[in-house]
C-alpha cells in the first residue's frame, strides 16, 4: 500500500474497499443516524472530517509515537477531534446536533476511524493519509446515504424533510412503513446493498471459512 | 531509531506533550464556541414555548423568535401555594436561568411524590416551576406551563399553553422524548396536536382535571367531548402517558392552586 497513488487511495474505499460493505465496520452508527437524509449528511461530514484529520495528525507524528502507547495516542487524537466537531455542531447546527445526540460522540468508537489511523496513517505520509481518511469517510457516507434514502422515502414519505409522498397521518395517501424508521431496517438495507455490490464486483465475495465434506457415514438402517 | 523512541522517558514525554496540545485544542473550541451554543439552547427553548402557545410563525428567524418571546414574562411559581416567588429565593438573579428539571433532583428544592400519586412517573417534583405568562393591556391572556412525564420508553418534556380563563387549552407540544418513531413519536404530529386546541382541562366544578385520550376519535356529539382527545393509533402507552402527565400537572399537586388563584384574580 505504501506506493499507492493518491487517486487510488481516495477512490478505492468508495466501492472496491468500502469500509461498511466489505470491511463491515461502523455498522452501529449506520443503524442509528439513517432515518433522515439531513441528519445523515451532517453525520457523514462529521465522520469524513474526523477520519481525514485524525489520519493527518497521526501520520504527522507517527515517527514520534512509541509503539507501547500508540493506540492510546491515536485514541486521544480522535477523541479530541470528535469533541471539537461536536462543539462546532452544537454552535452552528443545533437542531441537527440534537437529533444526532450521542452519535457524534460515538464517532470516537467508530472502528473506521481507529482502523484507518492504525492501519494506514501509521505507515504512510501525511498527504496520502489525509486522502485515505477522506476516501474512507466517503465510502462510509455513500452507504449511509443509500440507506437513508430508502429509510426516509419509504418510512416517512419524504426526502430532506420535503414530503414527496403525502402520508396518511397528514391527509395523504401513502401508508408509511414504520419498520423503516426503526434501526433493524438498516440491517436489511445494508445487507441488500452488500449483496448488490458483490454481484457487481464478484471479487469481493469471500471464500467460505470451511466446506462441508461429503457425507461418508453409512446409513444406519 | 526504533530503539530511541521506546524508552520510558520518551514515552512519558510524548504522552505529556500530546495531552497538553490536545487539551489546549479541546478547551479552545469549547470556550470559544460556548456563547453560540448557549444562544442556540435558549433559542430552542423559546421556539418550543412559542410553538406550544401557537405563536410560532413558519420559518421565523432568530430575531423574530426573540421578539415574540420578549412579550412573555418569565415567572417563578411556588407550586404548593400557587404564588409567584422572587428569583432570589431559588438562588438566581434572572428567572430564565432557573432550571426546574435540575431542581427536581436536588432534595432541598424538590419533593418526593408518593408512588400512589405519581401518575406522571417522575418520582420527584420541583417545588418551584418556571412558567411564562403573556399579558395584553394589563390582563393575562395566556400562560405557558412546562409539563413532563413518562410515556412508553422515555420521559416526555413539553409545554401546555392555556388561555386567560386558566381552563381552555391553546396548544401543547413536546420538545424532548424518545417514543417509537411513527407510533408514539406521532405526539409531534401537527394534525394530532391541533386537536388539543380549545379542549377544556377542568369540568364545570373546576376541581379535578378531566383530560382523556380516547380510542377511535372524538365525534362532534360525544359526551364530555370538550375534555376528550383522539389517542394515537398504535401507541396506547404513550397516549396514556400523555393523558396522565397532563392530568398530573393540572391537578392539586401541579398547577391547580396557581390556576385557581389566576381565575379568581388573586395573582
Amino acid at each position: 500500500m505504501a506506493d499507492a497513488s493518491a487517486k487510488q487511495v481516495l477512490f478505492e474505499p468508495i466501492f472496491s474497499n468500502n469500509p461498511i460493505a466489505l470491511q463491515i465496520l461502523g455498522i452501529c452508527s449506520a443503524l442509528a443516524v439513517t432515518t433522515s437524509m439531513n441528519v445523515t449528511l451532517v453525520m457523514c461530514m462529521a465522520v469524513i472530517s474526523v477520519t481525514a484529520f485524525s489520519n493527518l495528525a497521526v501520520s504527522l507524528v507517527r515517527a514520534q509515537i512509541p509503539g507501547s502507547i500508540r493506540i492510546i495516542v491515536q485514541m486521544t487524537i480522535i477523541a479530541s477531534l470528535v469533541i471539537v466537531v461536536d462543539q462546532i455542531l452544537k454552535a452552528y447546527a443545533y437542531e441537527i446536533s440534537k437529533q444526532l445526540s450521542v452519535f457524534v460522540g460515538l464517532i470516537i468508537t467508530n472502528c473506521i476511524v481507529m482502523g484507518r489511523a492504525e492501519g494506514f496513517a501509521m505507515k504512510n505520509g501525511p498527504w496520502l493519509s489525509f486522502l485515505d481518511g477522506i476516501g474512507n469517510g466517503l465510502g462510509y457516507s455513500v452507504l449511509l446515504i443509500f440507506v437513508a434514502f430508502f429509510r426516509e422515502l419509504l418510512g416517512a414519505g419524504s426526502l430532506f424533510g420535503i414530503s414527496l409522498m403525502p402520508v396518511v397521518n397528514e391527509g395523504g395517501w401513502y401508508v408509511p412503513n414504520g419498520l423503516l424508521l426503526l434501526p433493524p431496517s438498516a440491517f436489511f438495507i445494508i445487507g441488500l446493498a452488500i449483496w448488490g455490490l458483490r454481484t457487481w464486483k464478484p471479487e469481493q465475495i469471500e471464500e467460505p471459512d470451511y466446506k462441508m465434506s461429503r457425507h461418508t457415514a453409512k446409513e444406519a438402517f | 531509531m526504533a530503539k530511541a523512541k521506546e524508552t520510558v522517558s520518551r514515552t512519558l514525554l510524548v504522552a505529556l506533550v500530546l495531552s497538553i496540545v490536545f487539551s489546549v485544542v479541546v478547551s479552545t473550541a469549547a470556550v470559544s464556541l460556548r456563547p453560540a451554543q448557549i444562544k442556540n439552547q435558549n433559542l430552542d427553548i423559546k421556539t418550543n414555548i412559542l410553538a406550544a402557545a401557537g405563536m410560532l410563525k413558519e420559518g421565523a428567524s432568530a430575531d423574530e423568535i426573540e421578539e415574540d418571546f420578549s412579550r412573555f414574562d418569565v415567572r417563578l411559581l411556588d407550586l404548593d401555594s400557587g404564588d409567584y416567588v422572587e428569583p432570589s429565593e431559588v438562588g438566581v438573579e434572572d428567572p430564565m436561568k432557573y432550571d426546574m428539571y435540575k431542581a427536581a433532583s436536588d432534595p432541598a428544592m424538590s419533593t418526593n411524590i408518593p408512588s400512589s400519586e405519581d401518575k406522571a412517573g417522575i418520582k420527584r417534583r420541583p417545588n418551584v416551576a418556571k412558567i411564562y405568562t403573556l399579558s395584553e393591556n394589563g390582563e393575562l391572556v395566556r400562560v405557558v406551563l412546562p409539563v413532563h412525564g413518562y410515556g412508553l420508553w422515555s420521559t416526555l418534556y413539553g409545554f401546555v399553553s392555556l388561555e386567560g380563563d386558566a381552563n381552555t387549552i391553546e396548544g401543547l407540544g413536546f420538545y424532548a422524548h424518545a417514543e417509537t418513531p411513527g407510533l408514539g413519536g406521532e405526539v409531534d404530529n401537527p394534525r394530532w396536536k391541533r386537536q388539543w386546541v380549545g379542549k377544556e382541562v377542568y369540568g364545570d366544578e373546576l376541581e379535578e382535571p378531566q383530560i382523556r385520550l380516547v380510542k377511535g376519535g372524538v365525534s362532534s356529539d360525544a359526551a364530555d367531548r370538550e375534555h376528550k382527545v383522539d389517542a394515537l393509533s398504535g401507541a396506547t402507552l404513550t397516549s396514556r402517558g400523555v393523558e396522565q402527565l397532563v392530568n398530573y400537572w393540572m391537578s392539586d399537586r401541579g398547577y391547580a392552586p396557581f390556576l385557581k388563584k389566576l381565575r379568581e384574580g388573586e395573582v
